[in-house]
Formats: C-alpha cells, structure tokens, sequence
C-alpha cells in the first residue's frame, strides 16, 4: 500500500463525521455512529415528544444539546395547533431545554444562527430538509424525521453515512441584478433534484470569499434542492465577524477545513458573472429558466419569506426596487420576515416602512406562506415565491402554480404584476 | 417483517416529492390511517382511493425528495403498501421509511421493466425481485441498519433496547 492510501486526505464531512464519533478517520460508505452537537426540532416538537411517551423514555441524553423552535404555524391557527404547541412548551419546561424559541421568533435556521448556536464544525440534525443552511458557517446540517430526533434525544446518536464530496468552484462576481438564488437556481436546473443526492458538497472560490454571510446561506439552503445531505461554505474573515458577536462561548470558534489533498468524487467550475437571473417554473424547482423565457407571466400573489429569502439584506434588497413605487394593483405581496431580529431591523431602518408603502403586506415573522400557513392560493392562481419549494399544492390549491426567484426579481414583478426583469431598476 | 413481499404495483415517475405523497396542511396528524387519506391527493381526488388497490410503489430516481416530513412515509403505510421499489431514493425518505417501519428496496434496473398492475415479488433473504421471468438484484442494507426495520421501525426498536438496558 503507497504512503498516499495511508494518508488520504479528508473532506469537511469526513472530519467532521469522524470527530462527533470519536474516530480519527472516516471513509465516504462507512456508517459511524456520531454524537450531534445539536438537535432542533420546530413545529414537529410534539410529534417528537409523542413518540417519546410512546416508547416510555423519561430522560434525555443531554438537554443542553437540544433546541426548540416553534417556526411552522405561529401562532397556532386552530385548537389542535394550540394544543400541539401546548405539548413542547411543557415538554422544555419539564426538561430544562434552555434553547427554547416560541411563536414570536421566527424560522429555526435563521433564529439558531442569530442566537449563535451554530459553530464551525458542528454537526446538526433536525425536523427540517434545509438544515443544510447550518453549512454557510461550516456546520454540518442535515435534515431527519420526528422520530429519529427523539431517539437523538434519548441516546444523544444517530447512524450517519460518510458521504461522497463534490467541490464547487465559483469564479468571477454577480453581474448588477443576480444573486446566490439565481445560483443556486442554475445549478439545481442544470444539477437536478438529485445531482448531488446523498453527497456533501464544499464551495470554494474567490467569489464565495465575495459573499456576505446571508448569500452564503440563501447557497447552503437551496444546496438541498439537489439532494444534498449537507453543503459547507469554508469559514473565512466573514464567518468569524458574523460569529464574533453572537458565539455564547468564542472558544467554540473552530473552522473545519479539508486537507489539500481531499478526495472529491466531482469538481464542478461556474463562472457566476455569465448568469443572469432565473426562475423556478412549476411544479419542480429543478425546472429553472433564465428569466427571458419566463418574463411577462402574470402573477396574483408575490410572496418575500422563507429561509431561503427572508433575511434582513433579502428585505433591503426588495426594498431599494420598491421604494417610490406601488405593486400592480392586481397582486397581492406578503411579507414574512425570517426572524424577530430581522423584523425589528427592518423596523428600524425604515424597510419594513418601504415594503408597506408600496403595498405589501407584512406578516409575524415566520415560515408562513412557504408552508402553507397563511397567504394560500386558489384555484388558478399564480405565485412567485423567493422561497425554496414550488412543489404541486404547497401554497394551497392543487390547481395553482408557484415560481420561485431571488427578492429583486419578486420585486420588480410586484410592480408590473408579471414575472419582470429585476436589472431594468438596477441603474449600476 | 415478512421475508416475502408479494403484491400488484403502482408505478410512478421521477422526483416524486414529499409534499405530493401528504401535502402539509396534513402534517398535523401522525397516524397512518388518516394521513392515508389524503395520500398524493394532489394528483387527484381519486389517488388515496385507488391505491388501496396495490400493495407495492415503484417508483423512478429521487423518490421522496423535499421535505424531510416523516408522514411521507406513514402516509404510504396507511394505504397499505408494503413496501416501496425505486430506482434512488432522497436521502430523508431513505432514513425516514426505515425509522418508519416500511420496507425501501433500490433497484435502478427494476423501474422500466414494469408496468401498472403488474405482480412483484420480493425475496428478502435472498435480496432478489421477480417480475415475470426476470430477478433484479438490490443491495442489503447495512446490518446496523436492517435491525430496525426488521423491528418494525426506530420507535420499537428504542423501546425494546430500553426494556433491556439496566437502570442507571
């Protein structure tokens, strides 16, 4: 055996597997048995707490380790939501879950990272396929189900698969008018549904180095649309300053990085200063189009929300295109900022103030609309969403249809009420 | 779990997502038998209905991809399928229908040999599916794997590991 073999490098996902299993090596294949750092459950919470009584378990592994968000339906909007609700409340109580977020605070992912408890190198699992956005801080983020986080709750374990990596290379900048959704969506287009199913994707470039700490996420959230069990962005400058003031403890400030020599199963160049910006045609996110073909579709409801694109610079963006117009009297525009903090920003430095003016309606922060919750569309009718699914009856009736695309084009298509252009009000 | 698996089949295509097996707005029941009722409704009124009449899915590549929803998976249970053949599955659905209890089988080969209303039979010990005159191989799941399924799913699996654990 060559000295090569013996050393081989690792990737992102192979350390970080192998570190919260306590091995000193993991090969993509191997299943290990590792210990997540943290587990967040949102709406699902009580689902996870019913199967806990089910199974008669009494006791947690560790509940400093665990993290409640009430993000789905909030607040509740019928007894049984409330009732459900009622049941993660009293089960943190009961339990001492510290990292316990109700109604008011907006999406899991976004609130998670606010509060900082999300570092480099940390390995999270949750009720939720797009954890993957832990990645844009280097964390290892993948979504399970309800009753696989009750058992994490329990045995402080799961079974995880080493995956496969593959690199993404971003050269160039973002011409005036696209942005990381416009990305992500020509990759999904061009990738599909399961181009990167079950791998662990790592971006590098100096465009990435370029990207503010949202755009990374809105890349490791939508990463998910490929079928990814996780995606890193390598912690760099900006990483440490977004994390410098909100880490409880800067000791936990520790940035996994590949070895020089990783295996990579595939290396994938995209030059980001050719793309122009995309949408997402119904009913699958992976049938994108550059906006041309898609221009002058009429739409009914124009929705800025999800953890794809509800952050404060999603909101800023849409905001300067807005400003000093009015949407088409034929659409409606709903508003749900990702999370409380996001809002009173937006509050403060008069965005939320502009996206009223011009019509739009702001809702509690939230998932709302991405998952049904408020804002549903009828028989017929058209959305475009800067969220990250447009799956058949996600928004309400079987019989509408969802675009999906970055908040700039949502907002010029909001005054014209059709999908539109976003660089006609880009003036650079 | 039964070492075969016999029934007629329900074939659908490629990348079909979580949120078409059970829409979200059902996301607040867990039992099997009423997230069965609105099983991959949205692509039809009469969908829920018509496959209580198979036993078997096959499905193309990525099937129950999206959503990391659970009830995908109990939702198919409900309707009384037994087991679900596609040529790949995401990732969530894979772990999901495993914790869940429903028997997975990945054979990319299977998906264009077949058609709707078709016989299938799954031979669990010898990791083979008839169909007509022809056996299809699927890899075994990993032994650490197979005992929950075989236990009918995490949350019994969990149950039987703490009766047999010793009190602290």
């Amino acid at each position: 055996m060559s000295g090569a073999e013996i050393h081989m490098g690792l990737t992102i996902a192979q350390k970080v597997l192998a570190a919260k299993a306590g091995l000193s090596s993991a090969v993509p294949g191997e299943i290990v048995e590792a210990y997540p750092d943290l587990v967040m459950s949102h709406t699902a919470t009580w689902r996870s707490v019913s199967v806990m009584n089910k199974i008669g378990a009494t006791k947690l592994f560790d509940p400093e380790r665990l993290a409640i968000v009430l993000d789905h339906i909030s607040p509740a909007k019928s007894e049984k939501n409330a009732a459900d609700q009622q049941v993660s409340r009293n089960f943190a109580k009961k339990y001492g879950v510290r990292k316990f977020y109700d109604v008011d605070s907006g999406i899991a992912h976004l609130v998670l990272m606010e509060a900082g408890h999300v570092a480099p190198g940390d390995l999270i699992v949750g009720t939720d396929s797009h954890c993957t956005i832990y990645g844009s801080l280097g964390a290892l983020g993948t979504g399970i189900g309800y009753t696989e986080v009750t058992s994490v709750w329990i045995t402080g374990k799961l079974w995880m698969k080493v995956p496969e990596s593959i690199k993404i290379v971003l050269d160039g900048r973002y011409a005036s008018g696209v942005y990381s959704k416009d990305l992500m969506l020509y990759l999904i287009g061009k990738l599909g549904a399961d181009g990167c199913n079950y791998k662990s994707v790592e971006l590098y470039g100096s465009s990435v180095s370029d990207l503010s700490v949202s755009e990374r996420m809105t890349i490791a959230n939508l990463a998910m649309e490929m079928g990814v069990k996780c995606a890193f962005i390598p912690p760099d400058e900006r990483t440490r300053e977004y994390l410098k003031a909100r880490l409880e403890d800067p000791a936990r400030y520790r940035p996994v990085y590949a070895d020089p020599d990783a295996r990579y199963e595939n290396e994938i160049t995209v030059d980001i200063s050719q793309l122009e910006p995309m949408v997402a045609c119904p009913h699958e996110v992976e049938n994108t189009k550059p906006i041309g073909e898609v221009a002058g579709t009429r739409i009914d409801q124009a929705f800025l929300g999800s953890c794809a694109n509800a952050k404060y610079e999603d909101l800023v963006t849409a905001a300067k295109i807005l400003k000093g117009h009015h949407i088409h009297p034929d659409v409606r525009l709903i508003i749900t900022p990702g999370s409380k903090k996001i809002m009173l920003e937006a509050m403060n430095s008069g965005v939320l103030q502009t996206l009223i003016e011009s019509g739009g309606l702001v809702t509690n922060p939230g998932c709302g609309a991405c998952a049904g919750d408020g804002g549903m569309l009828a028989d017929g009718e058209v959305c475009l969403s800067t969220a990250n699914r447009n799956f058949l009856g996600r928004m309400g009736s079987n019989k509408a249809q969802i675009y999906l695309s970055s908040p700039a084009t949502l907002a010029a298509s909001a005054i014209h009420g059709v999908i539109s252009d976003p660089r006609e009000f880009h003036t650079t | 779990m039964e070492s075969i698996i016999h029934g007629r089949i329900y074939k659908f295509g490629d990348n079909i997502n979580s949120d078409v097996i059970i829409p979200g707005r059902y996301l607040i029941y867990i039992d099997a038998e009423r997230l069965s009722q609105h099983a991959f409704e949205v692509l039809g009124d009469s969908f829920p209905a018509k496959l209580r009449n198979y036993q078997i899915l096959v499905a193309g590549r990525n099937f129950g991809c999206g959503s990391a929803r659970e009830q995908a998976s109990t939702a198919i249970r409900g309707l009384g399928i037994n087991a679900v053949v596609a040529s790949s599955f995401s990732r969530t659905f894979y772990r999901n229908a495993i914790n869940d209890g429903l028997p997975i089988f990945e054979c990319p080969n299977l998906h264009s040999a077949v058609e709707e209303g078709d016989d299938l039979r799954i031979d669990l010990a010898q990791s083979l599916i008839f169909h007509r005159d022809h056996e299809y191989s699927f890899p075994r799941l990993p032994d650490s794997v197979r005992g929950i399924l075989e236990t009918g799913g995490l949350a019994a699996y969990l149950k039987a590991q703490l009766v047999c654990s010793p009190k602290p």
